[in-house]
């Protein structure tokens, strides 16, 4: 008497592909993946799609708007078969299938609307003053790649370096060892709280995540009152029997009141083969017929929410005024502390401001670093760019010829740029401590800063008969941080990047015409 | 070391008996009486291209199988430290590289290691210096230098400065050990050359910059000196070394040296170079050491052009 809905398949296949392609990105751990794949994962991902869109407009930055229209037309089927925090979730609530608890029976929760609209006039506005921790902490994108970047990519390289190590022992050295991401407690810690929190909430309530503090299901649901197709009880078969809603992850159907929350619906589609009556239908909707598809909450809803969410705006200024406090640091004891004006932002990041209002620390460009001298920050930037990754030249430095972090980054954070126009960012100057270094207090040959420099901005220059001392050009420095990687020196470095807050453009480095040929007519010995 | 001392006892006595053996016995003989190949100290080789001159070269030392015995473990240590292209001269020259792990195949090597522990992205370096290539089409194995696993702990009973360090494995079980540096510009040691090039061999290189950077260069020849030293003088950084900024720094020598005396391959290379070897640092604390001799005087060198 009915069909099998294709729909539920259908999804996970997209969902798969959707997520797997973001996975594969964010555990990428040769760090040489062409970039196109990261773009293919990132294009339909709404936060970084939407802000790639409103900072870089130049890009090709449309995803978002496929996703608007889409659930215009079929609801937040975002959440089911494109979110891959989404996708985690239902791979959890397949899970329960096996735990102890045979029944994995779901039941309807009242909706709490309030909480999540609150929330997500909190996290908007908060974005539109520049402040993106609420938005870092609860995009479910970010969520999603810090999951991946700090729990599994480390432990897939780690269990690389297993296998590497034992091959070598044995002679065989063609899987080669990668670098492990420098462990960051923080980042690891923020990964782990979130994936235990969704997990927990995924084997407890499903979808409750999604409709409590995601700000993109949030503002999906408000724009799903509008959409065309909706998920409909049938009143002429509906018995009231309850089926449906308890195959509802999302709890949002109320066999009771034989009504569909569709705005707490996540799309997936699964309700549709639960009815013995064939009950449950996806159809095209008119909005003549509001009774069973209407949300709780009564009438004018989309106002309502949008006003709770100005209720908020005054927060809104208290967080820019925090935001202009906490900016600069200083740190360490030592004999000549490197004292930063600011720590470095990736190049293309145009400016740690600029950056620190767009980034949602997802760090993809974390994973994608061939050197691992992007890490996530902690008090970096101060707290308003916490998590967000900055060029620590302590675990790398910058490689000169790359230009990767710009290619990946799917927000637009990190502007894309061509090598010749890279090398010629200057993302700070370096900073030369003589008291710190081996020249001035052993009296002994270094240079290892010089050494490292790829435009001899930091060059050597006559100290002592035979002995020679580090000095900077600062115009030509782009700030790499090589030298500072490089210094020797304990415990503070004889040589250090400050910091621009505005990146500069650094002059060319002197370059003459190529190589000369000069073969010796006789050896000189 | 004894049977090359043996023949130059040998090649000076038939000449002329006891006095003239102070004199470098090639040059009493001439170019056209070859010695045999034991008793040449260094082969200088210029004018060809990098793997026609090493032929050149190791030939007239007598063949790479005077070296490598068959079924012998060789580990190759080029300079691989920048993710710069060969025309750059931050590296070791890729086709002479391929072109050794060749002739030590040929000569019955069970297997041909080469790495380095590089300063910029070692996966980057290895592939913008044209150096996994050649070594892997030659039919030898690239060895990842870059994690500390690979690296053990080995003492330097001999060292001044430096009395222990981490080693890569490879140097640990390997039969033979060639080293095969590129000549340039160095702005820390002066030059990198020969005894500079052992660096890439350990792990904790800032521990030497702390320590008398050209003392502990010169304290690492002391632990394992390589078998075979090349000297790469095709492509010459001539300043901004030792990771260059452009091609403008490079002067094309065309050149080759190979010597079993890392001290005397230093010295001659610095000399080619445009220096004098006992301004060199390291080159001179090494000869002090007596762990070979910056005297190129009393070297008998085979001189060859292309």
């Amino acid at each position: 008497m009915k069909k099998k809905s294709l729909l539920p398949s259908a999804r996970v296949v997209v969902a798969s592909v959707a997520t797997g392609l973001v996975a594969l990105a964010m555990l990428d751990i040769t760090a040489s993946l062409p970039s196109s794949v990261h773009d293919a994962a990132t294009w339909i991902q709404f936060i970084p799609s939407l802000l790639s869109f409103l900072t870089a407009p130049a890009l090709v930055a449309t995803g978002f708007a496929v996703v608007l229209i889409v659930t215009l037309l079929f609801g937040r089927v975002y959440c089911s078969w494109i979110c891959p925090l989404g996708y985690f979730q239902d791979v959890v609530i397949a899970l329960r299938r096996f735990s102890r608890r045979k029944k994995s029976r779901f039941v309807y929760a009242l909706p709490w609307s309030w909480v999540r609209h609150v929330g997500l006039g909190l996290v908007l506005t908060s974005a539109v003053a520049g402040l993106m921790i609420p938005l870092a902490l609860l995009d479910p994108f970010s969520v999603f790649g810090r999951m991946m970047v700090h729990l599994a990519h480390p432990a897939l390289a780690a269990t690389n370096n297993l296998l590497s190590d034992a091959l070598s022992a044995s002679g065989f050295y063609w899987l080669k060892p990668r670098t492990v991401p420098g462990f960051d407690a923080t980042s690891f810690a923020v990964g782990l709280i979130f994936t235990v929190s969704v997990v927990v909430m995924a084997l407890r309530n499903g979808r409750l995540w999604c409709n409590t503090f995601c700000p993109v299901g949030t503002l999906l649901g408000l724009i799903s009152r509008k959409s065309l197709w909706r998920i409909t009880l049938d009143e002429s078969l509906c018995t009231s029997c309850g089926l449906c809603a308890m195959s509802c992850k999302a709890q949002c159907i109320d066999a009771k009141a034989r009504r569909v929350d569709f705005d707490r619906c996540v799309g997936c589609m699964n309700c549709l083969d639960s009815c013995s009556q064939g009950g449950v239908k996806f159809t095209l909707t008119t909005t003549t017929q509001p009774a069973t598809t209407n949300s709780d909450s009564g009438k004018q809803p989309g106002r309502r929410a949008i006003l709770r969410g100005l209720a908020v705006l005054p927060l809104a200024a208290l967080v820019a005024k925090a935001k202009a406090a906490t900016d600069v640091f200083s740190l360490r004891k030592a004999l000549k502390p490197n004292q930063r004006d600011h720590f470095v932002s990736p190049p293309g990041s145009v400016s740690a401001d600029r950056f620190n209002s767009v980034c949602t620390a997802c760090h993809l460009c974390v994973s994608a670093c061939p050197t691992r001298v992007l890490q996530p920050s902690f008090t970096e930037y101060g707290l308003r760019g916490f998590l967000q990754p900055y060029m620590d030249f302590h675990s790398n430095f910058c490689n000169y010829e790359c230009t990767r972090c710009g290619e990946v980054c799917p927000t637009g954070a990190i502007m894309p740029l061509v090598a010749e126009a890279k090398k010629r960012v200057q993302t700070g100057v370096a900073v030369f401590v003589k008291e710190n270094c081996v020249v001035y207090t052993d009296e002994t040959a270094c240079g290892a800063c010089s050494e490292h420099c790829p435009t001899k901005a930091v060059h050597m220059v006559e100290y002592k008969p035979g002995l020679l001392i580090p000095e900077v050009t600062a115009d030509i420095c782009v700030g790499c941080g090589a030298c500072e990687y490089a210094c020797p020196t304990l415990p503070n470095r004889a040589i250090f990047v400050n910091g621009h807050a505005v990146h500069q453009v650094a002059s060319e480095p002197l370059k003459a015409d190529e190589s000369k040929e000069e073969v010796p007519e006789e050896f000189p010995f | 070391m004894e049977r090359r001392k043996f023949f130059k006892g040998l090649g000076a006595s038939l000449l002329a008996g006891g006095f003239l053996s102070q004199m470098p016995v090639n040059e009493v003989l001439g170019a056209a009486i070859p010695l045999p190949p034991e008793a040449y100290d260094m082969i200088a080789v210029k004018g060809g291209e990098p793997d026609v001159m090493f032929d050149k070269a190791i030939a007239a030392m007598g063949g790479m199988k005077r070296f490598v015995k068959k079924g012998q473990t060789v580990v190759v240590k080029p300079n691989i430290g920048w993710d710069v292209s060969p025309q750059r001269a931050g590296n070791t020259n890729p086709g002479l590289v391929g072109r050794i792990v060749k002739h030590c195949l040929d000569a019955g090597a069970k297997e041909v290691l080469v790495f380095d522990n590089t300063c910029d992205n070692w996966v980057k370096c290895y592939e913008t210096s044209g150096i996994e290539a050649a070594v892997k089409s030659a039919g030898g194995k690239v060895v990842p230098g870059n994690t500390e696993s690979y690296y053990k702990p080995v003492q330097i009973p001999n060292g001044r400065s430096l009395k222990e360090a981490k080693v890569h494995e490879l140097l640990l079980t390997a039969d033979v050990f060639i080293n095969v540096p590129v000549l340039k510009h160095h702005s820390s040691a002066q030059m990198s050359i020969a005894m500079k090039n052992l660096m890439g061999i350990v792990w904790d290189r800032r521990w030497w910059h702390r320590n008398n950077l050209q003392q502990c260069i010169a304290d690492m020849v002391t632990w394992r000196k390589p078998d075979l030293n090349v000297i790469d003088a095709y492509r010459v950084m001539m300043k901004n070394g030792p990771r260059g900024v452009s091609e403008a720094d490079v002067t094309v020598m065309k050149s080759l040296l190979i010597s079993t005396d890392i001290v005397a391959a230093d010295a001659a290379a610095a000399k080619l170079f445009g220096n004098e070897p006992a301004d060199i640092e390291h080159i001179r604390i090494a000869h002090e050491m007596k762990l070979g001799t910056m005297d190129l005087k009393s070297l008998n060198i085979q001189r060859i052009s292309v």
